[in-house]
Protein backbone atom coordinates (compact mmCIF):
# COMPACT_ATOMS: atom_id res chain seq x y z
CA UNK A 1 0.00 0.00 0.00
CA UNK A 2 1.46 3.24 -0.83
CA UNK A 3 0.71 6.71 1.19
CA UNK A 4 -0.80 9.42 -1.31
CA UNK A 5 -1.53 11.80 0.93
CA UNK A 6 -3.65 13.54 4.08
CA UNK A 7 -7.42 13.15 3.89
CA UNK A 8 -8.07 17.04 2.33
CA UNK A 9 -5.11 17.72 0.52
CA UNK A 10 -6.95 16.96 -2.43
CA UNK A 11 -9.17 19.61 -3.47
CA UNK A 12 -13.08 18.39 -4.68
CA UNK A 13 -12.49 17.83 -8.19
CA UNK A 14 -8.79 18.01 -8.52
CA UNK A 15 -6.00 15.10 -8.69
CA UNK A 16 -2.87 14.30 -7.73
CA UNK A 17 -0.38 12.03 -9.33
CA UNK A 18 1.89 9.23 -7.38
CA UNK A 19 4.88 9.40 -9.71
CA UNK A 20 5.35 5.51 -8.22
CA UNK A 21 2.34 3.75 -7.80
CA UNK A 22 2.31 0.33 -6.14
CA UNK A 23 3.42 -1.86 -8.92
CA UNK A 24 6.34 1.43 -10.64
CA UNK A 25 3.34 3.21 -12.67
CA UNK A 26 2.24 6.31 -12.09
CA UNK A 27 -1.38 6.73 -10.47
CA UNK A 28 -3.52 9.13 -10.20
CA UNK A 29 -5.70 9.50 -7.04
CA UNK A 30 -9.12 11.51 -7.71
CA UNK A 31 -11.42 13.17 -5.15
CA UNK A 32 -15.14 13.42 -6.70
CA UNK A 33 -18.03 14.59 -3.90
CA UNK A 34 -16.34 12.95 -1.11
CA UNK A 35 -15.07 9.75 -2.29
CA UNK A 36 -11.76 9.08 -3.75
CA UNK A 37 -10.18 7.44 -6.91
CA UNK A 38 -7.64 5.81 -8.43
CA UNK A 39 -6.86 4.57 -11.75
CA UNK A 40 -3.74 4.88 -13.46
CA UNK A 41 -2.08 8.32 -14.61
CA UNK A 42 -1.31 7.46 -18.39
CA UNK A 43 -3.85 7.74 -20.72
CA UNK A 44 -4.14 4.11 -22.83
CA UNK A 45 -4.08 6.21 -25.83
CA UNK A 46 -1.28 8.59 -26.31
CA UNK A 47 1.52 9.61 -23.69
CA UNK A 48 -0.78 11.94 -21.24
CA UNK A 49 -1.71 12.43 -17.49
CA UNK A 50 -5.25 11.70 -16.57
CA UNK A 51 -3.85 13.75 -13.40
CA UNK A 52 -4.32 17.44 -16.09
CA UNK A 53 -7.40 16.05 -16.94
CA UNK A 54 -10.44 18.09 -16.65
CA UNK A 55 -12.77 15.60 -13.74
CA UNK A 56 -16.67 15.45 -14.95
CA UNK A 57 -18.12 15.25 -11.85
CA UNK A 58 -21.55 14.16 -13.12
CA UNK A 59 -20.41 11.09 -14.94
CA UNK A 60 -18.01 10.63 -12.18
CA UNK A 61 -14.98 10.40 -15.29
CA UNK A 62 -12.19 12.08 -16.13
CA UNK A 63 -11.93 13.35 -19.59
CA UNK A 64 -8.03 13.31 -21.05
CA UNK A 65 -6.39 16.71 -21.05
CA UNK A 66 -4.97 16.26 -25.17
CA UNK A 67 -7.38 14.44 -26.97
CA UNK A 68 -10.69 14.62 -24.92
CA UNK A 69 -11.58 10.89 -24.33
CA UNK A 70 -12.90 10.48 -20.81
CA UNK A 71 -12.30 7.28 -18.50
CA UNK A 72 -14.54 6.40 -16.12
CA UNK A 73 -12.80 6.78 -12.29
CA UNK A 74 -15.18 4.22 -11.07
CA UNK A 75 -14.15 1.40 -13.98
CA UNK A 76 -11.56 2.81 -16.18
CA UNK A 77 -13.28 2.77 -19.38
CA UNK A 78 -12.95 4.89 -21.51
CA UNK A 79 -16.62 6.59 -23.22
CA UNK A 80 -14.82 6.47 -27.29
CA UNK A 81 -12.68 7.28 -29.22
CA UNK A 82 -9.54 7.65 -29.76
CA UNK A 83 -9.19 5.32 -26.50
CA UNK A 84 -10.09 1.93 -27.31
CA UNK A 85 -8.59 0.20 -24.27
CA UNK A 86 -9.04 1.07 -20.74
CA UNK A 87 -7.16 2.41 -17.65
CA UNK A 88 -6.59 0.02 -14.64
CA UNK A 89 -8.37 1.23 -11.77
CA UNK A 90 -7.08 0.87 -7.99
CA UNK A 91 -8.66 0.74 -4.66
CA UNK A 92 -8.38 3.43 -2.32
CA UNK A 93 -8.28 3.27 1.18
CA UNK A 94 -8.33 5.74 3.99
CA UNK A 95 -6.72 5.06 7.32
CA UNK A 96 -6.28 7.57 10.32
CA UNK A 97 -7.05 10.26 8.26
CA UNK A 98 -4.73 9.34 5.49
CA UNK A 99 -5.15 8.20 1.41
CA UNK A 100 -3.74 5.04 0.32
CA UNK A 101 -3.69 3.49 -2.71
CA UNK A 102 -3.43 -0.61 -3.27
CA UNK A 103 -2.83 -2.22 -6.58
CA UNK A 104 -5.78 -4.02 -6.76
CA UNK A 105 -8.82 -3.40 -8.68
CA UNK A 106 -11.02 -1.03 -7.10
CA UNK A 107 -13.93 -3.29 -8.06
CA UNK A 108 -13.01 -6.06 -5.32
CA UNK A 109 -13.25 -4.89 -1.48
CA UNK A 110 -9.91 -4.32 0.36
CA UNK A 111 -9.74 -6.17 3.67
CA UNK B 1 -39.47 13.27 -40.53
CA UNK B 2 -39.22 9.91 -40.83
CA UNK B 3 -40.83 7.78 -37.91
CA UNK B 4 -38.66 6.25 -36.49
CA UNK B 5 -40.49 2.51 -37.00
CA UNK B 6 -40.12 3.50 -40.79
CA UNK B 7 -36.54 2.97 -41.01
CA UNK B 8 -35.54 -0.52 -42.28
CA UNK B 9 -32.03 0.44 -43.92
CA UNK B 10 -29.61 3.30 -43.40
CA UNK B 11 -27.05 3.84 -45.58
CA UNK B 12 -24.43 5.28 -44.05
CA UNK B 13 -21.86 7.15 -46.64
CA UNK B 14 -17.73 7.79 -45.32
CA UNK B 15 -16.25 5.19 -43.19
CA UNK B 16 -13.59 7.81 -41.51
CA UNK B 17 -14.61 8.38 -37.92
CA UNK B 18 -17.75 10.26 -38.60
CA UNK B 19 -19.14 7.20 -40.50
CA UNK B 20 -18.22 4.70 -37.81
CA UNK B 21 -19.54 7.33 -35.01
CA UNK B 22 -22.78 7.40 -36.79
CA UNK B 23 -22.97 3.50 -37.61
CA UNK B 24 -22.23 2.95 -33.78
CA UNK B 25 -24.84 5.84 -32.31
CA UNK B 26 -27.31 3.95 -34.89
CA UNK B 27 -27.23 0.86 -32.51
CA UNK B 28 -26.94 2.47 -29.43
CA UNK B 29 -29.98 4.53 -30.15
CA UNK B 30 -32.10 1.77 -31.29
CA UNK B 31 -31.91 1.08 -34.82
CA UNK B 32 -32.20 -2.72 -35.31
CA UNK B 33 -32.37 -2.57 -39.12
CA UNK B 34 -29.89 -3.13 -41.48
CA UNK B 35 -26.94 -0.66 -41.59
CA UNK B 36 -24.72 -0.48 -44.97
CA UNK B 37 -21.27 0.89 -44.54
CA UNK B 38 -20.22 2.63 -47.64
CA UNK B 39 -16.42 3.95 -48.04
CA UNK B 40 -13.98 4.47 -50.66
CA UNK B 41 -11.04 3.82 -48.99
CA UNK B 42 -10.54 -0.10 -48.80
CA UNK B 43 -9.01 0.41 -45.47
CA UNK B 44 -10.64 -0.35 -41.89
CA UNK B 45 -11.88 2.90 -40.07
CA UNK B 46 -8.76 4.43 -38.80
CA UNK B 47 -7.63 7.77 -36.99
CA UNK B 48 -6.65 10.45 -38.99
CA UNK B 49 -4.66 12.77 -36.52
CA UNK B 50 -1.36 10.60 -36.14
CA UNK B 51 -0.95 10.40 -39.67
CA UNK B 52 1.39 13.65 -39.53
CA UNK B 53 2.66 12.77 -36.25
CA UNK B 54 3.53 9.34 -34.32
CA UNK B 55 2.76 7.57 -37.74
CA UNK B 56 4.53 9.74 -40.34
CA UNK B 57 7.22 9.46 -37.43
CA UNK B 58 7.43 5.85 -37.90
CA UNK B 59 6.48 4.93 -34.31
CA UNK B 60 2.68 3.93 -34.51
CA UNK B 61 1.80 0.91 -37.21
CA UNK B 62 -1.40 0.51 -38.92
CA UNK B 63 -2.62 -1.97 -35.98
CA UNK B 64 -2.25 1.09 -33.67
CA UNK B 65 -4.48 3.76 -35.18
CA UNK B 66 -7.35 1.45 -36.15
CA UNK B 67 -10.63 2.87 -34.76
CA UNK B 68 -12.39 -0.30 -34.58
CA UNK B 69 -13.17 -1.99 -31.18
CA UNK B 70 -13.91 -5.73 -30.24
CA UNK B 71 -17.54 -4.73 -29.83
CA UNK B 72 -18.17 -3.32 -33.00
CA UNK B 73 -18.45 -6.89 -34.52
CA UNK B 74 -21.66 -6.97 -32.37
CA UNK B 75 -23.09 -3.98 -34.69
CA UNK B 76 -23.86 -6.38 -37.63
CA UNK B 77 -22.45 -3.45 -40.27
CA UNK B 78 -22.92 -4.50 -44.10
CA UNK B 79 -18.95 -3.12 -44.98
CA UNK B 80 -18.78 -1.56 -48.49
CA UNK B 81 -15.48 -0.67 -48.66
CA UNK B 82 -13.46 0.58 -51.42
CA UNK B 83 -16.53 1.88 -53.33
CA UNK B 84 -17.07 4.85 -53.51
CA UNK B 85 -20.64 6.77 -53.45
CA UNK B 86 -21.14 8.79 -56.56
CA UNK B 87 -24.88 9.77 -56.75
CA UNK B 88 -27.88 9.91 -54.44
CA UNK B 89 -31.59 9.87 -55.83
CA UNK B 90 -35.17 9.45 -54.41
CA UNK B 91 -36.49 5.48 -54.52
CA UNK B 92 -39.04 4.64 -56.63
CA UNK B 93 -41.29 3.29 -53.89
CA UNK B 94 -39.50 5.95 -51.20
CA UNK B 95 -36.60 6.37 -49.74
CA UNK B 96 -33.49 6.87 -51.12
CA UNK B 97 -30.54 5.05 -53.37
CA UNK B 98 -27.30 4.98 -53.03
CA UNK B 99 -25.36 5.11 -56.55
CA UNK B 100 -22.10 3.34 -56.21
CA UNK B 101 -19.28 3.87 -58.67
CA UNK B 102 -19.11 -0.08 -59.56
CA UNK B 103 -22.66 0.48 -60.71
CA UNK B 104 -24.10 -1.01 -57.67
CA UNK B 105 -27.70 0.51 -55.85
CA UNK B 106 -28.29 0.99 -52.27
CA UNK B 107 -31.52 1.55 -51.31
CA UNK B 108 -32.00 2.81 -47.73
CA UNK B 109 -34.86 4.58 -46.13
CA UNK B 110 -32.33 6.39 -44.47
CA UNK B 111 -28.89 7.86 -45.41
CA UNK B 112 -26.10 9.38 -43.02
CA UNK B 113 -24.00 11.60 -45.52
CA UNK B 114 -20.26 11.51 -43.64
CA UNK B 115 -18.13 11.82 -46.87
CA UNK B 116 -15.87 14.18 -45.19
CA UNK B 117 -13.03 15.96 -46.93
CA UNK B 118 -10.46 15.65 -48.99
CA UNK B 119 -6.53 17.54 -49.09
CA UNK B 120 -6.70 20.49 -51.47
CA UNK B 121 -4.19 20.49 -54.29
CA UNK B 122 -2.37 23.09 -56.10
CA UNK B 123 -3.81 23.16 -59.55
CA UNK B 124 -0.77 21.83 -61.93
CA UNK B 125 -0.71 20.84 -66.05
CA UNK B 126 0.53 17.61 -65.24
CA UNK B 127 2.15 15.55 -61.98
CA UNK B 128 4.81 15.28 -60.75
CA UNK B 129 6.55 12.54 -58.64
CA UNK B 130 7.84 13.82 -55.02
CA UNK B 131 4.46 15.86 -54.73
CA UNK B 132 2.15 14.87 -52.07
CA UNK B 133 -0.43 15.71 -50.14
CA UNK B 134 -1.75 13.71 -47.09
CA UNK B 135 -4.83 12.85 -45.59
CA UNK B 136 -5.75 9.24 -46.20
CA UNK B 137 -3.45 6.23 -44.71
CA UNK B 138 -2.00 5.67 -48.27
CA UNK B 139 -0.91 9.05 -48.80
CA UNK B 140 0.90 8.72 -45.42
CA UNK B 141 2.47 6.24 -46.38
CA UNK B 142 3.48 7.22 -49.65
CA UNK B 143 5.37 10.95 -47.93
CA UNK B 144 6.68 8.35 -45.51
CA UNK B 145 8.99 6.52 -47.86
CA UNK B 146 10.46 9.44 -48.84
CA UNK B 147 10.88 11.26 -46.24
CA UNK B 148 14.60 10.30 -45.79
CA UNK B 149 18.07 11.74 -43.87
CA UNK B 150 18.49 14.59 -45.77
CA UNK B 151 15.79 14.90 -48.15
CA UNK B 152 15.09 18.31 -49.59
CA UNK B 153 11.22 18.97 -48.04
CA UNK B 154 9.45 21.77 -48.58
CA UNK B 155 5.92 21.99 -47.48
CA UNK B 156 2.99 24.38 -49.41
CA UNK B 157 1.27 25.79 -46.65
CA UNK B 158 2.07 26.88 -42.71
CA UNK B 159 -1.44 25.59 -41.60
CA UNK B 160 -1.52 22.61 -38.72
CA UNK B 161 -0.85 19.90 -40.93
CA UNK B 162 1.90 21.82 -42.57
CA UNK B 163 3.58 22.43 -39.32
CA UNK B 164 3.09 19.35 -38.10
CA UNK B 165 4.35 17.49 -41.04
CA UNK B 166 7.47 19.60 -40.53
CA UNK B 167 7.77 18.51 -36.87
CA UNK B 168 7.57 15.10 -37.69
CA UNK B 169 10.36 15.60 -40.66
CA UNK B 170 12.53 17.47 -38.65
CA UNK B 171 12.68 14.28 -35.78
CA UNK B 172 13.50 12.38 -39.15
CA UNK B 173 16.66 14.71 -40.03
CA UNK B 174 15.21 15.70 -43.22
CA UNK B 175 15.93 19.59 -44.19
CA UNK B 176 12.52 21.24 -43.96
CA UNK B 177 11.58 24.75 -45.62
CA UNK B 178 7.65 25.72 -44.84
CA UNK B 179 6.12 28.27 -47.41
CA UNK B 180 3.03 30.10 -46.04
CA UNK B 181 1.30 33.07 -47.99
CA UNK B 182 0.04 34.55 -45.42
CA UNK B 183 2.33 37.17 -43.28
CA UNK B 184 2.44 34.93 -40.53
CA UNK B 185 2.73 30.60 -40.07
CA UNK B 186 -1.44 30.01 -38.44
CA UNK B 187 -1.93 33.07 -38.52
CA UNK B 188 -5.60 32.25 -39.79
CA UNK B 189 -6.49 30.66 -36.91
CA UNK B 190 -4.32 31.79 -33.86
CA UNK B 191 -3.38 35.55 -34.99
CA UNK B 192 -0.30 36.93 -36.10
CA UNK B 193 1.37 37.62 -32.85
CA UNK B 194 0.56 33.93 -31.86
CA UNK B 195 1.87 32.90 -35.24
CA UNK B 196 4.89 34.80 -34.86
CA UNK B 197 5.95 32.65 -32.10
CA UNK B 198 5.24 29.90 -33.63
CA UNK B 199 7.32 30.46 -36.78
CA UNK B 200 10.10 31.21 -34.24
CA UNK B 201 9.42 27.72 -32.54
CA UNK B 202 10.26 26.49 -36.23
CA UNK B 203 13.17 28.34 -36.17
CA UNK B 204 14.19 27.58 -33.47
CA UNK B 205 13.88 23.20 -34.56
CA UNK B 206 15.99 24.26 -37.74
CA UNK B 207 12.56 25.42 -39.98
CA UNK B 208 13.73 27.73 -42.82
CA UNK B 209 10.20 29.55 -42.69
CA UNK B 210 9.17 31.96 -45.97
CA UNK B 211 6.15 33.85 -44.64
CA UNK B 212 4.11 36.06 -46.60
CA UNK B 213 5.34 34.70 -50.40
CA UNK B 214 2.96 32.25 -52.20
CA UNK B 215 3.94 29.63 -54.89
CA UNK B 216 3.83 30.15 -58.45
CA UNK B 217 5.04 26.83 -59.85
CA UNK B 218 6.40 23.27 -58.59
CA UNK B 219 9.31 23.18 -61.31
CA UNK B 220 10.49 19.43 -62.64
CA UNK B 221 14.10 18.30 -61.97
CA UNK B 222 15.88 19.08 -65.00
CA UNK B 223 17.73 15.99 -64.79
CA UNK B 224 14.50 13.37 -64.14
CA UNK B 225 11.52 15.38 -65.58
CA UNK B 226 8.95 13.61 -63.70
CA UNK B 227 9.95 14.34 -60.40
CA UNK B 228 9.61 17.55 -58.47
CA UNK B 229 12.82 19.58 -58.70
CA UNK B 230 12.22 23.39 -57.01
CA UNK B 231 9.00 25.22 -55.52
CA UNK B 232 8.75 28.53 -57.38
CA UNK B 233 8.27 31.34 -55.51
CA UNK B 234 6.01 34.42 -56.36
CA UNK B 235 8.74 36.89 -56.07
CA UNK B 236 10.87 34.55 -58.27
CA UNK B 237 13.17 32.72 -56.21
CA UNK B 238 13.39 29.11 -56.58
CA UNK B 239 13.71 26.42 -53.49
CA UNK B 240 15.43 23.17 -54.10
CA UNK B 241 13.15 20.20 -53.60
CA UNK B 242 13.31 16.48 -53.50
CA UNK B 243 9.86 16.27 -51.73
CA UNK B 244 6.78 18.49 -51.66
CA UNK B 245 3.97 18.26 -49.39
CA UNK B 246 0.71 20.41 -50.18
CA UNK B 247 -1.01 22.00 -47.09
CA UNK B 248 -3.28 24.17 -48.03
CA UNK B 249 -6.45 23.25 -46.77
CA UNK B 250 -9.42 20.55 -47.56
CA UNK B 251 -12.76 20.48 -50.11
CA UNK B 252 -15.44 18.47 -48.70
CA UNK B 253 -16.90 15.37 -50.61
CA UNK B 254 -19.75 16.44 -52.15
CA UNK B 255 -20.23 16.53 -55.47
CA UNK B 256 -21.70 13.03 -55.53
CA UNK B 257 -24.16 15.20 -53.70
CA UNK B 258 -25.26 17.72 -56.79
CA UNK B 259 -28.46 17.74 -58.29
CA UNK B 260 -29.93 16.23 -55.48
CA UNK B 261 -31.90 19.14 -53.42
CA UNK B 262 -28.76 19.55 -50.89
CA UNK B 263 -28.09 23.36 -49.99
CA UNK B 264 -24.37 24.33 -49.38
CA UNK B 265 -23.52 27.80 -48.03
CA UNK B 266 -24.30 30.63 -50.44
CA UNK B 267 -25.89 27.96 -52.52
CA UNK B 268 -22.98 26.07 -52.96
CA UNK B 269 -22.39 22.49 -52.21
CA UNK B 270 -18.03 23.04 -52.15
CA UNK B 271 -18.53 25.03 -49.15
CA UNK B 272 -20.10 21.33 -47.21
CA UNK B 273 -23.95 20.10 -47.01
CA UNK B 274 -25.78 23.46 -45.07
CA UNK B 275 -27.43 21.59 -42.04
CA UNK B 276 -29.48 22.33 -38.89
CA UNK B 277 -27.03 22.09 -35.45
CA UNK B 278 -28.46 18.49 -35.44
CA UNK B 279 -27.36 17.54 -38.49
CA UNK B 280 -30.67 17.28 -40.37
CA UNK B 281 -30.71 18.32 -44.06
CA UNK B 282 -32.90 19.94 -46.57
CA UNK B 283 -34.05 16.51 -47.26
CA UNK B 284 -36.63 14.12 -45.33
CA UNK B 285 -34.89 10.88 -44.26
CA UNK B 286 -31.05 12.13 -45.01
CA UNK B 287 -28.67 13.64 -42.54
CA UNK B 288 -25.38 15.06 -42.54
CA UNK B 289 -22.41 15.08 -39.98
CA UNK B 290 -18.55 15.40 -40.45
CA UNK B 291 -16.14 17.20 -42.37
CA UNK B 292 -18.69 17.49 -44.82
CA UNK B 293 -20.76 19.67 -43.28
CA UNK B 294 -21.12 23.53 -43.07
CA UNK B 295 -22.85 24.37 -39.42
CA UNK B 296 -23.47 27.18 -37.69
CA UNK B 297 -20.28 28.08 -35.41
CA UNK B 298 -21.50 29.55 -31.84
CA UNK B 299 -18.16 31.53 -31.56
CA UNK B 300 -18.01 32.88 -35.29
CA UNK B 301 -21.65 33.39 -35.05
CA UNK B 302 -22.15 31.91 -38.82
CA UNK B 303 -22.31 28.76 -40.74
CA UNK B 304 -19.06 27.16 -41.79
CA UNK B 305 -17.38 24.16 -41.76
CA UNK B 306 -16.59 22.30 -38.70
CA UNK B 307 -13.31 20.06 -39.66
CA UNK B 308 -12.95 18.71 -35.88
CA UNK B 309 -11.86 15.35 -34.80
CA UNK B 310 -14.17 15.75 -31.61
CA UNK B 311 -17.01 17.01 -33.71
CA UNK B 312 -16.91 13.71 -36.40
CA UNK B 313 -17.01 11.64 -32.82
CA UNK B 314 -19.26 13.65 -30.93
CA UNK B 315 -21.64 15.14 -33.63
CA UNK B 316 -23.05 11.93 -35.37
CA UNK B 317 -24.70 10.88 -32.70
CA UNK B 318 -27.22 13.96 -32.62
CA UNK B 319 -27.54 13.29 -36.50
CA UNK B 320 -28.34 9.84 -35.97
CA UNK B 321 -30.99 10.72 -33.73
CA UNK B 322 -32.39 13.65 -35.48
CA UNK B 323 -32.53 10.73 -38.59
CA UNK B 324 -34.58 8.25 -35.75
CA UNK B 325 -36.46 11.14 -34.50
CA UNK B 326 -35.24 9.86 -31.25
CA UNK B 327 -33.51 11.87 -28.21
CA UNK B 328 -30.30 13.12 -28.86
CA UNK B 329 -27.82 12.10 -26.18
CA UNK B 330 -26.94 14.54 -23.78
CA UNK B 331 -23.38 16.38 -24.52
CA UNK B 332 -21.13 18.11 -21.92
CA UNK B 333 -21.22 21.73 -22.38
CA UNK B 334 -17.20 21.68 -22.71
CA UNK B 335 -17.42 19.20 -25.61
CA UNK B 336 -19.33 21.55 -27.44
CA UNK B 337 -17.24 24.27 -27.85
CA UNK B 338 -15.34 23.51 -31.13
CA UNK B 339 -11.58 22.28 -30.12
CA UNK B 340 -8.79 20.87 -32.23
CA UNK B 341 -5.32 20.00 -30.96
CA UNK B 342 -1.70 19.28 -32.39
CA UNK B 343 1.77 18.10 -31.13
CA UNK B 344 5.02 19.51 -32.57
CA UNK B 345 8.34 19.37 -31.64
CA UNK B 346 7.40 17.32 -28.24
CA UNK B 347 5.10 19.68 -27.24
CA UNK B 348 0.92 19.65 -27.16
CA UNK B 349 -0.88 22.41 -28.76
CA UNK B 350 -4.69 22.95 -28.10
CA UNK B 351 -7.34 25.34 -29.53
CA UNK B 352 -10.84 25.76 -29.03
CA UNK B 353 -13.49 27.88 -29.93
CA UNK B 354 -12.29 30.42 -32.60
CA UNK B 355 -10.07 33.40 -33.84
CA UNK B 356 -10.74 35.87 -36.81
CA UNK B 357 -8.95 38.61 -37.98
CA UNK B 358 -9.37 41.93 -34.85
CA UNK B 359 -9.62 39.69 -32.34
CA UNK B 360 -7.44 40.99 -28.97
CA UNK B 361 -4.75 38.68 -28.34
CA UNK B 362 -4.63 38.03 -24.14
CA UNK B 363 -1.58 35.77 -22.76
CA UNK B 364 -2.93 34.63 -19.67
CA UNK B 365 -0.22 31.81 -18.38
CA UNK B 366 3.23 31.35 -19.74
CA UNK B 367 5.25 33.55 -22.24
CA UNK B 368 5.27 33.81 -25.67
CA UNK B 369 8.72 32.55 -25.90
CA UNK B 370 7.92 29.43 -24.71
CA UNK B 371 7.73 26.87 -23.93
CA UNK B 372 4.13 26.58 -22.25
CA UNK B 373 2.13 29.53 -22.63
CA UNK B 374 -1.88 29.74 -23.01
CA UNK B 375 -3.90 32.63 -24.46
CA UNK B 376 -7.35 33.93 -24.55
CA UNK B 377 -9.01 35.50 -27.61
CA UNK B 378 -11.76 38.28 -27.19
CA UNK B 379 -14.06 40.02 -29.06
CA UNK B 380 -16.09 42.58 -27.73
CA UNK B 381 -14.10 42.18 -24.54
CA UNK B 382 -15.56 38.31 -24.37
CA UNK B 383 -13.62 35.05 -25.08
CA UNK B 384 -14.41 33.66 -28.02
CA UNK B 385 -10.93 31.66 -28.24
CA UNK B 386 -8.48 29.98 -26.53
CA UNK B 387 -5.10 28.58 -27.40
CA UNK B 388 -2.31 26.62 -25.03
CA UNK B 389 1.18 25.59 -25.30
CA UNK B 390 1.98 22.64 -22.92
CA UNK B 391 -0.53 23.78 -20.49
CA UNK B 392 -3.21 21.15 -20.29
CA UNK B 393 -5.04 22.47 -17.01
CA UNK B 394 -5.06 26.25 -17.82
CA UNK B 395 -6.47 25.26 -21.77
CA UNK B 396 -8.89 23.16 -20.12
CA UNK B 397 -10.17 25.33 -17.78
CA UNK B 398 -10.58 28.01 -20.16
CA UNK B 399 -12.45 25.93 -22.37
CA UNK B 400 -15.04 25.12 -19.86
CA UNK B 401 -15.46 29.21 -19.34
CA UNK B 402 -15.67 29.18 -23.13
CA UNK B 403 -18.43 26.53 -22.31
CA UNK B 404 -20.20 28.64 -19.93
CA UNK B 405 -21.02 31.38 -22.67
CA UNK B 406 -22.75 28.66 -25.14
CA UNK B 407 -26.00 29.78 -25.77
Amino acid sequence: MIRVCAVGEIPEGEAVRVEHGPDGVPVAVFHVRGEYYAIDDTCTHQDASLTDGYVEADDCAVECPLHAACFSLRTGEPSGPPARVPVRTHAVVIENGHVYVQLQPAAVPVG
Amino acid sequence: MTEHSDLEVVAVVGTGLAGLSSARALRELGHNGRIVLIGDEKHDPYDRPPLSKAFLAGEWDPEKISLGLPTDAGLDLDWRLGQRAVGLRPGEAGGWVVVLDGGDEVRADGVVIATGARARKLPSERPLSGVHTLRTLDDALALKAELSPGARLVIVGGGFIGAEIASTAVSLEVDVTVVEVAPALLAGPLGAEVGAAMAALHESNGVKVHTGVGVSALAPDPEEPDWVGAVVLADGREIPADVVVVGIGSEPNTEWLEGTGLLGPQGSLSGGVLTEEDGRTALSGVVATGDCTALHHPFAGRVMRQEHWTHAAQHPAQAVAALLGVPAPPVAPAMRVPYVWSEQYGQNFQFAGHHQPGDETEVVDGDLAGPAFTVIYRRNGQPVGVFGVGQPKVFGRWRRELAKLLP
